[in-house]
């Protein structure tokens, strides 16, 4: 069910609703998509080249929506299919509707008219003439047509997009194009295009019959006239149609399409209104299989709505978007249903068209969950529709509201689900029974490290290693080294501790030592489960070789008094050395809101680590003096001399007794599920300022290469004018060799940027996951002493009752 | 006697809480207190039907200096020496909220704003506690003296309640406090000689015994009480500290983790509330308790060590008059000493031994109420607490 509302695109367009929705879609999609899924999914993805082009219409409509067609088009050169479905339903609709009306005011654009108007002129009638009945013939047939005209359409794509591109310009081409294949379509699929028209028809011929009548439909027309024909004859025209093939092209990506029509709708009224017939009409027949109600009751609709509107014409937007955009969400979904099986199916398409669809498959799962919410309410509308008939819009958008946080919340739920589902690793590390090896100086920790795993890269299911301290470390250094300068976030262990050490080579065994060797255990486990949890890391073959491998080579740079940690140590000092030098003027915003971030949350989890850790010395404070009250307690009930008050204090000493249990418990409690994860993502956040600054050595490294070719340039130019051809075909072999070398830089710079930009936004998922799941974990321990307390005072309140 | 005795156990009603004084015929209350730097003035109401006032209603500025001549009078008087004094309230003691208060100013650059707030906050909060506390303490001293049947006959204590200007006490100076500093060092002297004297009463002699045990047992449980009490509110404060910075955290993310950080740093706002409270209750409930009933087993003492001495000095003036019968000199006036010893160590003894078992009552059903309520209150704590978690960890699950 969730893939096929994630397909139903329109956003629910009520003319208050719109506010609401489109920042929420904008903003939605500016955290989800563009920072998220787009970039990872680079090279393909249409959303994020669809979010550049939409936005701006909003402020500029036609110049701007011209512009970047060749931008929009390109970029959907990748999935030609979606485009071209859209393109074609576009066109026709675009076409269609401005036949009627072309019809009516005699004002087309020639091709585009041409080939619909016949069509939709013919269907326009047949529809009046026999409305109903007609129908479920030609829907019953629709889902062949529909396989035929998505196998047509994969044959043209390709070229109608690259066309397109091209021609945007200033000719008709494209359009036609679009039409020819529409024309094509059409031969193969009468009968949805029948659909199709016939509804156009419908509206068409209601318009028609009723243009005279009611000023509403006069709105209604006149918006799309005007977009058609205002605008200067055949090129002009195809700026709007343009627009619309754009609208539709953003309407495969299911959410995109509501922003478009927001925007189109924010701009122009009117215009919305025709962007939703349209939508409407295309979504009609598609859907209609099984809903020749819909239709007729979408007529109904329209038609009172058109008799409603005599009195207010701007009312003709509300309910008409009221009934349209929920049917046309659930049709949209059930298109989706009915174009990708029959897309698999049909052995004509090509393999080119196969990797489209399916990415645009994941593309849209990629947006489900951003979409869903909007688009719920929609299914649960047209529900709703089909329930009531001939209820007022009112009180179908007042059942609407009532649905939709139901669906919203229940959507979420599918949401979670299937996050859960994703976070279902089939890799577990356990990092257990810490053991101290040898003694004296030489004395280590070795800690036992089980993997538990379903990942057929491993020869086994489970097997434990012995792992030492070091050994986590030299893990580190190699990821690090390997990973670290392409801009992977690479988990790092806990830091080495002298004290923790030296106190565990004594072999001093009190608590606080416990306490070390507890805390170091679990910080392992989490760094371990972090990096296999890393699904780049996870392939290295040093983390493999870590969990599989019985003897590990001695990690020896590790060593804090080695002359390897000397040198790191002069390293680290560069490093710093160079990262005050470096000025690196920042061009992407992202970035530089991100370290900002990331610098200021890391500020707050030191103050918040240093009071939780303040909280524990508290705690435990309260702890021993609570023992020692206790005891005072137990001495001052011995010294009583009244029996029943003596008994109560003594009791009152044992709940004490109890209370430094639970305070002790609880302030390990705090340490091991607070404190220690915050002191990990304090350590986390120091490696995501490292990748910040492998990007920026990146950076570095291309404007050096940069400033190196310049002034490679530089004496090119200087031996021209001394004319000294020698030595300049060496100048000019070094040129060109510098060019590639800065091409490459850059690219690797880009590169580092994403991984970076995709790392950051993987941490911040996974610490929010991780956050939320240990807070939990906290806050029920920390309930849990509550209810002991609360057991505790209870037993003890009969006792001081039965003081006498 | 039996009306002592119906006054013994109307007292020992009146005590079922130290704060409640149920006898219609003589109200003593402080409605109001005012606080002038170091100065506390109390303003102390009086209703009363007895007829040795003037008026049935009245009400006199009064400070704690003139509460302490009050007792000091009270100690002083002769005729009181086998009463157990009720103990003097403690110097106001404002030292630490306004210590505190100057630290949290040197330390505001290190605070965000809403800490700074909430920690001021939290001191005033704590600043009202301890002014209201010491308010209390006044009153209880004041409404202990009213419900002795002796004590409230005092002609000082209706002069303190009824003298409409300012006492203006002399206040002690450095000789005369040195000469109570002195004072006591012989006390403690004496009491170590006169220890060496045989009792001639078992009952004082448990008493004693027990006394003396108890008192450092109830002065080593107020001082860890104490402690306990503030490592409490320590945890409370820390809260805030927390709840503070997890929002400034909270403020500055853009990610899916706001949310969950808001919701702790509200969550542990809501907690230091509880624990406040936590800290606050058990301060009253247990350790102030603890903390008076040290004062009074103090009083006890001293009525003890009175009557030691009224012994010793009977125990000497049977000596001397040995003496004196065997020089056969002196002797109707040694005679005439020797009986007014046994008549003050009688006295002594006998209202002593009635102060001491009311005392004893008095302690058992105080103790018993505090306590009572003390885990009636932990118990609701911790239920609030248990309840809060629960809701924020549904809170954050259904997230």
């Amino acid at each position: 069910m969730a893939t096929s509302s994630e397909r139903s695109p329109p956003p629910f367009p009520d003319s208050e609703d719109q506010d609401v929705l489109d920042p929420e879609d904008v903003g939605g999609r500016d955290s989800d998509e563009e920072d998220g899924e787009d970039l990872f999914l680079s090279p393909s993805d249409p959303p994020l080249a669809d979010l550049d082009t939409p936005l701006p219409p909003a402020n500029q409509p036609i110049e701007v929506l011209m512009t970047p067609p060749s931008d929009i088009m390109s970029d959907l050169l990748i999935e030609p299919i979606s485009c071209q479905a859209e393109i074609q339903s576009a066109s026709q609709v675009v076409t269609e509707p401005s036949d009627d009306f072309v019809d009516l005011t005699n004002n087309l654009t020639e091709e585009a008219a041409d080939n619909v108007a016949a069509a939709a002129q013919d269907t326009a009638i047949i529809s009046l003439d026999e409305p109903s009945d007609d129908f479920v013939d030609l829907l019953g047939s629709e889902t062949e047509a529909l396989q035929e005209e998505a196998v047509v359409v994969v044959d043209v794509p390709a070229d109608t997009a690259t066309d397109k591109s091209e021609g945007m310009g200033s000719d008709t081409d494209p359009p036609g194009e679009g039409k020819e294949e529409v024309e094509k379509v059409e031969e193969v699929e009468e009968a949805s295009t029948a659909a199709v028209f016939d509804l156009i028809g419908d509206s068409g011929g209601e318009s028609d019959s009723n243009t005279q009548q009611s000023p509403g439909i006069d709105t209604f027309v006149d918006p799309l006239v005007d977009l058609l024909s205002d605008t200067p004859p055949a090129a002009e025209a195809q700026k709007p149609s343009m627009a619309t093939i754009d609208l539709f092209n953003e309407d495969e990506g299911s959410d995109l399409f509501s922003d478009p029509l927001l925007t189109m709708s924010a701009r122009q009224p009117q215009k919305s209104l025709f962007g939703e017939t349209d939508e409407d009409l295309f979504g009609e027949p598609l859907g209609a299989t099984s809903k020749k109600t819909i239709n007729k009751e979408q007529k109904d609709k329209t038609v009172t709505i058109k008799a409603a509107a005599v009195g207010g014409g701007i009312n003709i937007t509300g309910p008409l978007q009221e009934i349209n955009p929920a049917e046309a969400g659930d049709l949209f979904t059930e298109e989706a249903v009915a174009t990708a099986p029959s897309v698999s199916s049909t052995s004509t398409v090509n393999s080119k068209t196969n990797g489209v669809h399916s990415e645009e498959e994941t593309d849209i799962f990629a947006e489900a969950t951003v979409e869903l919410s909007l688009d719920s309410p929609r299914s649960e509308r047209k529900k709703e529709v089909m329930a009531k008939p001939s209820a007022p819009a009112p009180s179908l958008s007042a059942t609407a509201s009532l649905a939709k946080p139901q669906s919203a919340a229940l959507e979420e739920m599918d949401e979670e689900e299937e996050e859960e589902q994703e976070d279902q690793f089939e890799i577990f590390v356990s990092v257990k029974d810490p053991e101290k090896i040898g003694d004296g100086m030489t004395a280590y920790m070795a800690y036992k490290l089980s993997t538990q795993t379903t990942l057929p890269m491993f020869r086994t299911k489970t097997f434990t290693v012995r792992r030492r301290f070091s050994d986590f470390l030299g893990l580190y250094e190699k990821l690090s080294e390997k990973h670290g300068p392409n801009g992977y976030i690479v988990p790092p262990p806990p830091e080495k501790s002298i004290l923790g050490m030296t106190k565990m080579k004594v072999g001093k065994d009190d608590s606080s030592s416990a306490d070390f060797v507890e805390r170091r255990r679990g910080a392992l486990e989490r760094y371990v489960q972090r990096v296999v949890n890393h699904p780049s890391l996870l392939q290295d073959p040093d983390v493999r070789e870590f969990l599989e491998r019985e003897e590990l080579p001695r990690a020896v740079s590790t060593q804090a008094l080695s002359g390897a940690g000397f040198l790191k140590m002069i390293n680290k000092a560069t490093d710093a050395v160079s990262k005050m030098t470096i000025k690196m003027n920042e061009s992407d915003v992202w970035f530089e809101d991100k370290l900002q971030e990331v610098e200021s949350a890391d500020q707050q989890f030191r103050k918040l680590h240093a009071l939780v850790e303040s909280l524990v010395v508290h705690r435990k404070e309260l702890s021993l003096n609570t023992a020692s009250f206790a005891k005072s307690a137990a001495m001052l009930g011995s010294a009583e001399d009244n029996t029943a008050l003596s008994r109560a204090l003594s009791q009152l000493a044992e709940v004490e007794d109890k209370m430094e249990q639970l305070h002790q418990d609880q302030a390990s409690n705090d340490t091991f599920s607070f404190a220690e994860l915050i002191a990990d993502f304090i350590r986390l956040l120091g490696a995501v300022r490292g990748s910040f600054d492998h990007r920026i050595k990146a950076w570095q490294r291309w404007q050096d290469g940069q400033a190196m070719l310049q002034k490679k340039r530089e004496t090119e130019a200087k031996l021209l004018w001394a004319n000294k051809p020698d030595k300049l075909q060496l100048a000019k072999e070094e040129i060109a060799e510098w060019e590639a070398k800065v091409t490459q830089y850059e690219r690797e710079f880009d590169r580092v940027s994403a991984t970076v930009r995709k790392e950051v936004i993987r941490f911040e998922k996974e610490k929010a996951k991780n956050f939320k799941r240990q807070i939990i974990k906290y806050l029920e321990s920390l309930l849990q002493s509550q209810q002991q307390l609360i057991k505790y005072w209870d037993a003890f309140l009969p006792e001081a009752k039965a003081i006498a | 006697m039996t009306s002592s005795l119906d006054e013994n156990s109307k007292e020992k009603m009146r005590s079922v809480s130290v704060d409640l004084n149920n006898d219609a015929s003589l109200l003593i209350d402080i409605p109001d207190a005012l606080c002038e730097r170091d100065k506390v003035k109390f303003t102390v109401h009086t209703k009363t039907t007895l007829s040795a006032f003037q008026k049935p209603e009245f009400s006199v500025p009064r400070q704690h200096e003139d509460f302490i001549w009050l007792h000091d009078t009270l100690v002083e008087t002769e005729d009181y020496a086998g009463l157990i004094i009720p103990p003097a309230p403690p110097k106001p003691d404002f030292e630490s909220p306004r210590e505190k208060m100057h630290k949290l100013g040197e330390g505001e650059a290190t605070m965000t704003k809403e800490e700074y707030a909430k920690m001021k906050q939290e001191l005033e909060a704590e600043y009202l506690a301890v002014f209201k506390k010491t308010v209390q303490v006044h009153e209880i001293f004041l409404q202990r003296v009213s419900s002795h049947p002796i004590l409230n006959k005092d002609r000082n204590f209706q002069i303190f309640l009824e003298y409409d200007q300012d006492l203006t006490v002399r206040r002690k100076n450095a000789k005369e406090m040195f000469g109570g500093f002195f004072k006591n060092m012989v006390k403690s002297a004496d009491e170590v000689l006169i220890s060496g004297v045989k009792e001639v009463d078992d009952f004082f002699e448990q008493e004693k015994t027990f006394l003396l045990d108890y008192y450092s047992k109830i002065k080593d449980s107020t001082a860890k009480a104490e402690k306990m009490t503030r490592a409490h509110k320590n945890i409370a404060d820390d809260y805030i500290h927390i709840s503070a910075t997890l929002n400034s955290l909270s403020a500055d993310d853009s990610t899916a983790n706001k949310k969950h950080l808001e919701k702790l740093s509200d969550l542990f706002e809501k907690l230091r509330k509880v624990e406040g409270r936590v800290a606050s209750d058990q301060e009253l409930k247990l350790t102030e308790l603890l903390r008076y009933y040290m004062r009074d087993i103090q009083a006890a003492k001293d009525l003890l060590y009175r009557r030691a001495r009224a012994l010793a000095d009977y125990e000497n003036s049977n000596k001397a008059l040995d003496k004196a019968r065997l020089k056969s000199k002196d002797i109707p006036q040694a005679e005439e000493h020797q009986q007014q010893c046994l008549q003050k160590f009688d006295k002594l003894s006998n209202s002593g031994k009635k102060e001491l078992t009311g005392f004893k009552g008095r302690r058992v059903v105080a103790f018993r109420k505090n306590l009572i309520e003390m885990a009636e209150l932990e118990i609701k704590h911790a239920k609030n607490n248990a309840t809060l978690l629960q809701g924020c960890i549904e809170l954050l699950k259904s997230n």
